[in-house]
């Protein structure tokens, strides 16, 4: 009764085009804001910031940058993680080399190399669609695990072959406990997701979304494959880049050879086909989503009195996941983004029916 | 019609003895026709003529064997699809081909996209001049969606638009490239009567007062003769005719393709 | 005439010299002797055999359903894990009938459940959906059967043996399992090709493959045409399974193995069940001897911490197949109509 937009007029065309046009939702988003950064930091525990808000943060971002490639530009990829490497092993680097560099510049610098990285990768997009494109990201996939695993240079020469990071400086800022963590990268993340929305609703968004909807009639409107598609690859690694640096320095903080392995790739696909393909939104509930239903199977069943096994867990997992892709792909490809958007429609009208 | 006459220019488009096949199928063999500046020109012929193919061959999603293109004195035979757009040649599909996950909105401005230069960057951060250029192009795009009269279905996304008013959106797409010549692929397929008059209209319109030369297909005789300054005739991908409505009528090869006179 | 041959098959040439040279070149260092370089090239093969194995299941479901089935791995690994559990219930001769049964139910879900309700849609929502099918698989097997390491017996002597001692210096070394895999293998390809060219049903599946909308106006039911592909790509993932079992072990980490079937069908070409064969053959090859012998020069040029390069080697062949010739060695070309 109250989420209605009448009476809200646009008189030009830059206020019609703004972000949320409903002022319903500006307030909202207000609130949620205030709820995030003010609220939370004082209420929550540390587990819950370490295993469930950091890793969904950072997931969150690098389901975005999936999202820009696959479900914008419909470009599909299945090793995204190895993107994720490149980013986490550059900011390693990076610090380790030039300890002087401020790390908001070594996330910048490493988000662009994994962007060069991606674009390397996108180069067969040119020659070849859809399903042959997944064996040219899997091999992206293989190849960058084999690099960082093998090449000691990457890994400082360590023995095992694992890294380990220092806290992170920021204008002599140390984030360091799970609060500063979380507010960094809520900070970082909300940044991110502003970026990625301009660009969605920009012409390069357009361009993308073209692509993916209509190959032949996007080129005829003289849109250059070559430049969507690579574009498209860039900024999608450069965000995955970011998000693997953030996985390393902030969440892991040392990691093993294969940290991001394919199963993180996949896992990455996961997010975008049950939060929803080609929604911004949908990116975080596909992140809230992975990152909650683990940590459910292990704690719901022995609340309820019937303990299951770790192992046990972690098979569930692999079905439900299995079945819910499935369930989403043929009831509502564009998960749980759509039924969110369809709540709100009905709550428009609500209390009437139509 | 006089006056009409007195608008259209020198050639502009000229198709030169093109071939093109598919394997050992051949779909044009040897076609020449030339187009002329502010005409609007028919390519007419039963199903399978290869009318589709034409235009498939002028706007570069086909490359021909054989022969070229001549477009505004210059030559070419294996340009890429949006090379041609970027020399000034737009068109509609057949088979609709709208980017169906976007908005009627959305759909048009991506037809713009050729006269917007900001930089990524720029489009990221949504300062400065990619925000003008937004609102600018924004104007350009509402006054064709005024023209064909769409403002009801701006932020509806085209896959749940009837299907003669996604007609519409795919001829605004193509207006808002701002072409000089306009290729349209059976923009009267599969309309009723009421909107094969409609869009009869808007193409007259566009072709008025943008001046904007017109290629058009159809295999539907009747609609086409009555708007077009010269018809070309296709049949298994041959030139059988050639010249103005009245002459193309009374062509006897013509007919008899038409009436399927077996060859 | 011969410029033009030349001309259509460049890259393909260009491609079978560079792999000819790959053949050649170990012994450009002295101290490879002939009996080990043919040691490698037969265990190159026998994992090739493997590959192809899989990679058929995978051209014979997207020549009939142009679904690209990224479960097929998952399906061997489910195959094997039913046969090493019942076989402890049963003999063997019990539990292969019985675990093809199981493989038989289970495309008859596939079909049921995911590709009826997804007929028409997009190749990738297709793919996306069997990587769905392949995670449940995953996990749906292992709860069922356990997540152990478990052993198929096929009763074959395991130990090696050495042949043609007269011809090469200290003989071969090679496993009989191997050999009995080979021949398992290759009677299992005659018998689909038989199959194919010769039952009414092998003519209905090519003619499914060369188009659906024909083969359904002329009362070709899809649906259960559908069926039979996946039940004899279940089929082929079960004798996939006990051979790759009895060789290395029924775990997880087949599952995975398996994905190398993927750079197998593009090398092959994706419709193309000589090409499932074939590219698995140079793949293994490949990557055997990418391993022994391009390994070590690696490791030792850029100081490595060792070898591994099988792992990315077959995707990055694939890569650069994929940028030359995309139809692969014997698929067919298409073109986009507009």
């Amino acid at each position: 009764m109250f989420y209605r937009e009448n009476g809200q007029f646009k008189s030009n065309y830059a206020s019609d085009q703004q972000m949320l046009p409903i002022l319903q939702d500006r307030a909202f988003m207000l609130g949620l804001l205030t709820f995030a950064f003010a609220v939370v930091p004082f209420v929550v525990s540390d587990y819950v910031f370490l295993s469930l808000l950091i890793p969904f943060l950072i997931l969150t971002l690098a389901a975005i940058g999936l999202n820009l490639l696959v479900g914008y530009c419909g470009q599909i990829s299945i090793g995204h993680a190895a993107f994720m490497a490149v980013g986490a092993y550059s900011a390693y680097n990076l610090v380790l080399r030039i300890p002087q560099l401020n790390f908001l510049v070594v996330l910048v610098l490493a988000g662009l190399i994994a962007a060069a990285v991606g674009m390397l990768f996108g180069i067969p997009s040119l020659r070849i669609k859809g399903l042959y494109l997944a064996v040219a990201t899997l091999a992206a996939q293989f190849f960058m695990d084999w690099l960082f695993a093998r090449v000691k240079w990457f890994t400082n020469y360590a023995h095992s072959g694992s890294v380990q990071t220092a806290p992170i400086d920021l204008f002599g800022w140390i984030v360091d406990t799970p609060v500063e963590k979380y507010l960094f990268l809520l900070g970082l993340l909300i940044v991110f997701t502003l970026i990625a929305k301009n660009l969605v609703r920009s012409h390069i968004g357009r361009e993308w979304m073209a692509m993916r909807d209509m190959d032949v009639a996007a080129e005829v409107i003289g849109i250059r494959p070559v430049y969507a598609k690579l574009t498209a690859f860039a900024v999608s690694s450069f965000y995955c880049g970011v998000a693997g640096a953030l996985w390393g320095f902030v969440h892991l903080g040392a990691w093993e050879p294969l940290a991001f392995g394919l199963t993180v790739s996949l896992n990455l696909l996961f997010m975008i086909i049950i939060g929803g393909m080609g929604s911004l939104l949908g990116s975080y509930f596909g992140a809230a989503f992975i990152v909650v239903l683990p940590i459910l199977l292990n704690q719901v069943p022995g609340l309820l009195g019937v303990p299951i096994s770790t192992a046990m867990a972690s098979h569930l997992e692999f079905m439900i996941f299995g079945a819910l892709i499935v369930f989403f792909l043929i009831v509502e490809p564009h998960g749980l983004a759509r039924l969110w958007a369809i709540g709100k429609e009905k709550l428009r009208l609500w209390p009437f029916p139509h | 019609m006089n006056d009409r006459a007195h608008r259209i220019g020198d050639v502009i488009l000229a198709v030169d003895r093109v071939s093109l096949a598919f394997g050992g199928v051949k779909a044009l063999s040897d076609v020449s026709f030339d187009v002329r500046e502010h005409e609007v020109r028919a390519i007419i012929g039963p199903n399978g003529a290869g009318k589709s193919s034409m235009l498939n061959v002028i706007n570069g999603v086909y490359h021909p064997q054989q022969g070229t293109i001549r477009y505004l004195g210059r030559e070419y035979h294996d340009m890429d699809p949006h090379e041609v757009a970027e020399s000034g040649i737009a068109r509609t599909f057949q088979s609709l081909a709208l980017f169906k996950g976007m908005s009627v909105l959305d759909n048009i401005m991506s037809g713009r996209n050729l006269k917007m230069r900001s930089n990524i960057l720029l489009q990221a951060l949504r300062i400065g001049p990619a925000l003008r250029e937004e609102i600018e192009h924004r104007e350009v795009v509402e006054r064709i969606i005024d023209f064909l009269e769409i403002q009801a279905y701006r932020k509806t996304p085209v896959g749940r638009l009837p299907y003669g008013l996604q007609k519409r959106v795919d001829l605004a797409r193509a207006l808002a490239m701002e072409p000089r010549v306009l290729l349209l692929d059976e923009p009267m397929s599969g309309m009723n009567m009421e909107e094969k008059q409609d869009m009869c209209r808007f193409i007259l319109d566009v072709n008025d007062q943008f001046g904007t030369t017109v290629v058009l297909i159809e295999h539907d005789m009747s609609v086409v003769m009555d708007i077009s300054d010269r018809v070309v005739v296709l049949d298994y991908g041959k030139k059988i005719g050639d010249g103005s409505p009245d002459e193309v009528r009374a062509n006897q090869a013509v007919v008899d393709a038409y009436l399927g006179v077996s060859h | 005439m011969m410029k033009n041959v030349i001309k259509k098959n460049g890259p393909v040439l260009t491609l079978g010299v560079v792999l000819l040279a790959g053949l050649v070149a170990p012994f450009a260092d002295r101290s490879t002797t002939a009996g080990f370089y043919v040691e490698v090239l037969l265990g190159g093969l026998m994992a090739g055999v493997l590959y192809s194995l899989v990679a058929l299941g995978f051209a014979l479901i997207f020549k009939a359903s142009g679904v690209f089935n990224f479960a097929q791995g998952a399906m061997v690994l489910f195959a094997a894990l039913a046969v090493a559990r019942l076989a402890e219930q049963m003999p063997l001769w019990a539990a292969i009938p019985l675990a093809m049964v199981i493989m038989v139910a289970l495309a008859w879900l596939i079909e049921r459940l995911v590709l009826r309700p997804l007929v028409n849609q997009e190749a990738v929502a297709l793919l996306m959906a069997t990587l769905g099918v392949s995670y449940f698989l995953d996990g749906f097997g292992q709860t069922v059967w356990g997540s152990d390491i478990y052993s198929i017996e096929l009763g074959i002597p395991k130990e090696p043996v050495m042949i043609l001692e007269s011809l090469f210096q200290g003989g071969i070394l090679v496993n009989k399992e191997d050999f009995v895999a080979a021949i398992v293998a290759a009677a299992l390809m005659v018998a689909l090709a038989l199959f194919f060219q010769k039952t009414v049903t092998g003519r209905a599946l090519r003619a499914v493959a060369d188009d659906h909308q024909a083969a359904q106006s002329i009362g070709i039911p899809l649906n259960r045409i559908w069926v039979i592909v996946w039940s004899v790509a279940g089929f082929v993932a079960l004798v996939a399974g006990v051979i790759w079992g009895s060789k290395l072990g029924v775990q997880f980490s087949i599952s995975q193995v398996a994905l190398k079937a993927l750079p197998v069908v593009i090398l092959g070409g994706f419709t193309s069940v000589t090409g499932a064969i074939v590219g698995g053959l140079i793949i293994g090859v490949g990557e055997k001897m990418a391993e022994v012998f391009l390994g070590p020069v690696l490791v030792k040029a850029f100081d490595l911490a060792g070898g591994g390069i099988e792992n990315w080697f077959a995707y990055m062949l694939a890569l650069l197949f994929l940028l030359v010739r995309p139809e692969g060695l014997f698929g067919e070309k298409h073109i986009d109509r507009v």
